[in-house]
C-alpha cells in the first residue's frame, strides 16, 4: 500500500489494551486523512450528546496520505479531533513539526483513544509495540519539559512527542497539545480532552520506509514544488512572517483592539512584524521536509524577560498585544512563552485576558475579584499575572481558564456581551465588522470563530470584494474556500504553502494520485472538501447545533467601529447575517435551517448518514 | 595518498541550517529508495530551536572508525578518503560507532551492518547538497573551512570595532 499505512490503532485507556484494524479505504478516498478522516471516525466512535470531558468522548489522532514523504510541508502534519469542551461542537486542531511523519513511519493512519487511564499515563508507540506508561513524574511539567524527559528516559533523541501542559491536566477549555516545543494543535481545547483521559503525552518512534506509488513522477513534482516554495507564493512566510499582518490589518482598520473596542491600534508600529524581525527574531527554522521554513524564533535580548525564547506569529502577537492594548513586544513574547509553558492556545488565552481587562474597565470585575490585579488595557504586568493564574487555574484564573463564553456566563453582570466568541471559541485577529466575507466564514465555521477554516478574509483584505457589503455570491466564495481549507487540513499540507499549488485542486489531485496510486480528480477532491464540511455539519446537528449557532460575537453586531477612518460605523446587522447565511446554505445544498438535504447527502455519497438529520430536512 | 587538505566532505553551516531534514529524506531516498531518516547517512540535530545542524562523515585523517574495527571491515579509500565497508566482515558490533566523535557512522536498521556517507559516488555529487533548500551544505576541504572561519572571524571583529566607534 502506498500513501496510507492502512492501519488504525485503537487504544482502550481503561484497560491499556490495544488493537489494530485495517483502514476503511472507502473512508480514506472520501475523507482523505487529517481532520476529514478524524471527524468521520469520531462520528462512528461516539454517541450523540457525549460529554466532551467524559471517557466516552474519543480523542482521534490522524495524519494524511502524504505524511512521511519529502513533499514540502506535506510530510509533517498531524490532526487531533474530538468533541470540544469549549464549543460542545466538533473540535479539531492541526499542528506541524516532526510528530506526524514519525507516526506514519510507525505504520498508522489514525489512533483512536477511548476511555480514561486510571492514573496519569503516557502512550509509547514504538512501531508495533504500544504501551501505556506511568506519567506521575511528568505531572505539572510543560509540554517541552515532558518531551525532553520522555526522550531521555526512553533513550532516543529522535523520538517525537506530543504533550499537554498543566492547562490540559487541569481541563482548561483553552488547553492545547504541543509537539516540537513550539508547535501547537491549538484550537478548541483538545488538550483538556487529552487531560480528561489522564493522558499526558503520546511518544512515537517509527522505523518503516515511506514509498510513494509513482516515485519518478513524484520526485519530479517535489523538485518543481521545492522551487515554487522559494518563490513569491511563500515570500511573506519566509521573510517577515505572518507578523507582517500587524501593519497591514491596522492600516485597513481591521485589527480588533482592546477586546473589540477599536479596530485600530495607535501603537501598532511598536509591535509590528518589522520591529519583531529587527529586534527579536534570532532564527527562522523549518518543520520536517519543508523547504520554505517559516518558524520565526524570537529571543528577548534585554530587560525583565531577557532570554525568553519562543515562536511568534501574527495571531498570538495580536491576541497578547493589540487585543489587550499592550504595546511591548518583550511582554507579548513572554506571554507567548507562558502559553506554551502551560499548554494554552495562545490565541484564546490572549483574547480571554483582553476580555478580563474589558470587564475590569467596565467595573464588572473589580481589583478584588482579580486577586489584586489592576487589569487595565495596556497593563503588561497584568497580562503576565493573568496568564500565570489561568495556566495554574488559581484565583480568577480558574474561571478565565474556561474561555470567554463560560467565564462570561459565570461572571454575569453583562460580561456575556464582552465575551467575543463564536460557538464558544474565542475570536481571532480579523475585525469582522469591516470584513463581511470573513464574517460569514467565521459564523458558519464548524469549530467556532476561526480564520483557518476558510481564509475568506483574503477576499476582503485584498480588495477583491467590497468588504463592507453583505451580498449574494459571498456564500459560494466561502463554500469554495472551506472546501479547499478542509482538504489542506486533511492531506495534511501546510496552509502557508497553499499559494504554491498554482493549479489549485488539480495540483492537489495529482499529488494525491502520485503518492497513493489512487486516481483522483479535482472534481472529486472538491466533492471530498464538501463532504468533510458536511460531515462536520452533521456532527454539529447531532450535538444540537443549528442556524442559531451560526452567529457573530455581540460587539460585531452591536458596536459599530468607532475609529475615525475608512470603516467608521461598520457593523454586521442581523439582516446582513441572515442574507449571508441564506446564500451560504443555498450554495451548500442545505435547508434554511442549515441542514443538508437528502439530495445533497446523496450526491456526496453520504446517504448512510441521513438518519442523523431525519425529520429535520424540511425546507 | 591524497593530502589531507584536498580531501572533501559535506559540511553544514549552522547559521543556515534550519533543521528541515530534507537532507535525511533525500539521502535515504537516493541510497534505499524509501523515505526514512534511520537509513540516512546524514542526520540533523536540533539542540534547541536556535541550534540546528546536519552532521555526516568528516573523512578524518587516520580515521578512528577504521582503527577501531576489530574485524578489518573498514578501510579508507586512499584516493578519496571515503570510508569503505566490507559488508561480509562487519558484524555490527558498533566499535566504530563508539570511536567516531561525530556520530557519523551508524548501524543500518535492516542490514545490521554500519553505513556511512560516500558522497553519493554513484550519483556524481552529494544529493543532500543538491537538495538543501537553504544552501547550508557544502563540499569542503579542511583548508576551505579554515579560510571561511578566518574570514568570518575577521569580519566580525571589524563589525564589532565599527559598532564601538
Amino acid at each position: 500500500m502506498h500513501g496510507y499505512a492502512g492501519k488504525i490503532l485503537y487504544v482502550d485507556l481503561n484497560t491499556g489494551k490495544t488493537r489494530v484494524s485495517p483502514l476503511n479505504m472507502d473512508y480514506a478516498k472520501k475523507y482523505i486523512g487529517g481532520i476529514g478522516l478524524g471527524m468521520r471516525l469520531w462520528l462512528d466512535n461516539s454517541k450523540a450528546g457525549v460529554e466532551p470531558l467524559s471517557p466516552d468522548n474519543p480523542l482521534i489522532l490522524t495524519i494524511g496520505p502524504i505524511s512521511g514523504t519529502i513533499f514540502p510541508t506535506a510530510g509533517n502534519g498531524h490532526a487531533f479531533t474530538a468533541k470540544s469542551p469549549a464549543t460542545h461542537a466538533i473540535g479539531e486542531a492541526v499542528a506541524h513539526g516532526t510528530f506526524g511523519s514519525e507516526l506514519k513511519r510507525a505504520g498508522y493512519d489514525a489512533i483512536i483513544l477511548k476511555g480514561k487511564a486510571e492514573k496519569p499515563s503516557y502512550l509509547w508507540i514504538d512501531d508495533d509495540s504500544v504501551q501505556l506508561l506511568d506519567a506521575a513524574h511528568l505531572t505539572g511539567k510543560s509540554p517541552s519539559e515532558t518531551e525532553d524527559t520522555i526522550k531521555n528516559e526512553l533513550g532516543d533523541y529522535y523520538i517525537r512527542v506530543a504533550a499537554i501542559g498543566l492547562a490540559g491536566e487541569k481541563l482548561s477549555n483553552i488547553a492545547c497539545i504541543i509537539n516540537e516545543k513550539t508547535r501547537a494543535a491549538g484550537r478548541t481545547g483538545l488538550g483538556a480532552v487529552m487531560g480528561s483521559k489522564n493522558l499526558k503525552a503520546i511518544a512515537v518512534r517509527g522505523t518503516h520506509d515511506i514509498v510513494p506509488a509513482k516515485p519518478d513522477e513524484f520526485m519530479e513534482m517535489v523538485k518543481e514544488f521545492n522551487e515554487r516554495m522559494k518563490g513569491p507564493a511563500t515570500q511573506k512566510y519566509r521573510t517577515l512572517g505572518t507578523a507582517e499582518n500587524v501593519l497591514v490589518h491596522n492600516a485597513l482598520y481591521c485589527m480588533p483592539t482592546r477586546n473589540y473596542n477599536n479596530a485600530h491600534f495607535e501603537d501598532a508600529d511598536k509591535v509590528s512584524g518589522e520591529v519583531l524581525n529587527e529586534k527579536f527574531v534570532a532564527k527562522i527554522i523549518g518543520c520536517s521536509s519543508c523547504a520554505m521554513r517559516c518558524e520565526h524564533e524570537v529571543v528577548v535580548p534585554e530587560g525583565p524577560y531577557k532570554g525568553t525564547m519562543t515562536r511568534m506569529e501574527y495571531e498570538t502577537l495580536w491576541a497578547m498585544g493589540p487585543y489587550c492594548g499592550i504595546n511591548r513586544l518583550d511582554t507579548i513574547i513572554k506571554g507567548m512563552e507562558l502559553a506554551n509553558y502551560y499548554g494554552m492556545d495562545a490565541i484564546s488565552a490572549g483574547v480571554t485576558v483582553g476580555f478580563a481587562m474589558d470587564c475590569y474597565e467596565n467595573g464588572i470585575l473589580t481589583k478584588k475579584d482579580l486577586d489584586g490585579i489592576e487589569a487595565n488595557f495596556g497593563n503588561s504586568e497584568a497580562l503576565i499575572q493573568l496568564l500565570e493564574k489561568m495556566g495554574k487555574r488559581e484565583g480568577i484564573g480558574d474561571i478565565l481558564a474556561e474561555g470567554v463564553r463560560i467565564a462570561g456566563q459565570k461572571i454575569g453582570k453583562g460580561a456575556e456581551k464582552l465575551a467575543q466568541h463564536i460557538k464558544g471559541l474565542e475570536v481571532t485577529g480579523y475585525d469582522l465588522r469591516c470584513l463581511k466575507t470573513a464574517a460569514l466564514g467565521f459564523a458558519v465555521s464548524f469549530r467556532g470563530a476561526d480564520h483557518n477554516r476558510h481564509g475568506a478574509y483574503a477576499f476582503d483584505v485584498k480588495g477583491k470584494v467590497d468588504r463592507l457589503k453583505a451580498e449574494k455570491g459571498r456564500g459560494k466564495l466561502v463554500r469554495d474556500m472551506e472546501n479547499l481549507y478542509a482538504l489542506i487540513d486533511s492531506f495534511i499540507v501546510c496552509k502557508f504553502s497553499r499559494g504554491t499549488y498554482y493549479k489549485g485542486l488539480a495540483d492537489m489531485a495529482k499529488l494525491y494520485s502520485l503518492v497513493t496510486g489512487i486516481e483522483m480528480t479535482p472534481e472529486e477532491l472538491d466533492k471530498s472538501g464538501a463532504r468533510i464540511n458536511t460531515v462536520a455539519r452533521l456532527i454539529n446537528i447531532r450535538e444540537g447545533l443549528g442556524r442559531k449557532d451560526d452567529t457573530l460575537p455581540w460587539k460585531v453586531m452591536n458596536m459599530p467601529i468607532p475609529d475615525e477612518g475608512p470603516v467608521k460605523g461598520a457593523v454586521v446587522t442581523q439582516a446582513e447575517l441572515d442574507l449571508l447565511l441564506d446564500d451560504y446554505y443555498d450554495s451548500r445544498g442545505w435547508t434554511l435551517e442549515g441542514v443538508p438535504t437528502a439530495a445533497t447527502l446523496k450526491e456526496l455519497g453520504m446517504d448512510s448518514l441521513s438518519k442523523i438529520v431525519k425529520g429535520k430536512q424540511e425546507a | 595518498m591524497v593530502k589531507i587538505h584536498e580531501r572533501k566532505f559535506v559540511s553544514a553551516d549552522p547559521e543556515k541550517c534550519v533543521g528541515c531534514q530534507i537532507c535525511e529524506y533525500i539521502c535515504s531516498w537516493t541510497k534505499e529508495k524509501g523515505f526514512n531518516p534511520l537509513k540516512s547517512r546524514i542526520r540533523v540535530v536540533r539542540v534547541n530551536q536556535l541550534a540546528n545542524m546536519a552532521v555526516t562523515c568528516r573523512r578524518c585523517e587516520d580515521p578512528p572508525c577504521v582503527a577501531a574495527c576489530p574485524r578489518d571491515a573498514l578501510t579508507q579509500s586512499e584516493e578519496t578518503g571515503t570510508i569503505l565497508l566490507d559488508m561480509d566482515k562487519c558484524n555490527g558490533c558498533g566499535w566504530c560507532i563508539e570511536a567516531c566523535d561525530y556520530g557519523a557512522i551508524m548501524l543500518h536498521p535492516e542490514t545490521k551492518v554500519v553505513h556511512v556517507c560516500d558522497l553519493c559516488k554513484d550519483e556524481g555529487e552529494p544529493q543532500c547538497i543538491k537538495w538543501c533548500p537553504e544552501e547550508a551544505l557544502t563540499l569542503v576541504t579542511s583548508d576551505v573551512l579554515a579560510q571561511k572561519a578566518r574570514i568570518s572571524a575577521v569580519k566580525k571583529l571589524f563589525q564589532d570595532a565599527k559598532k564601538k566607534k
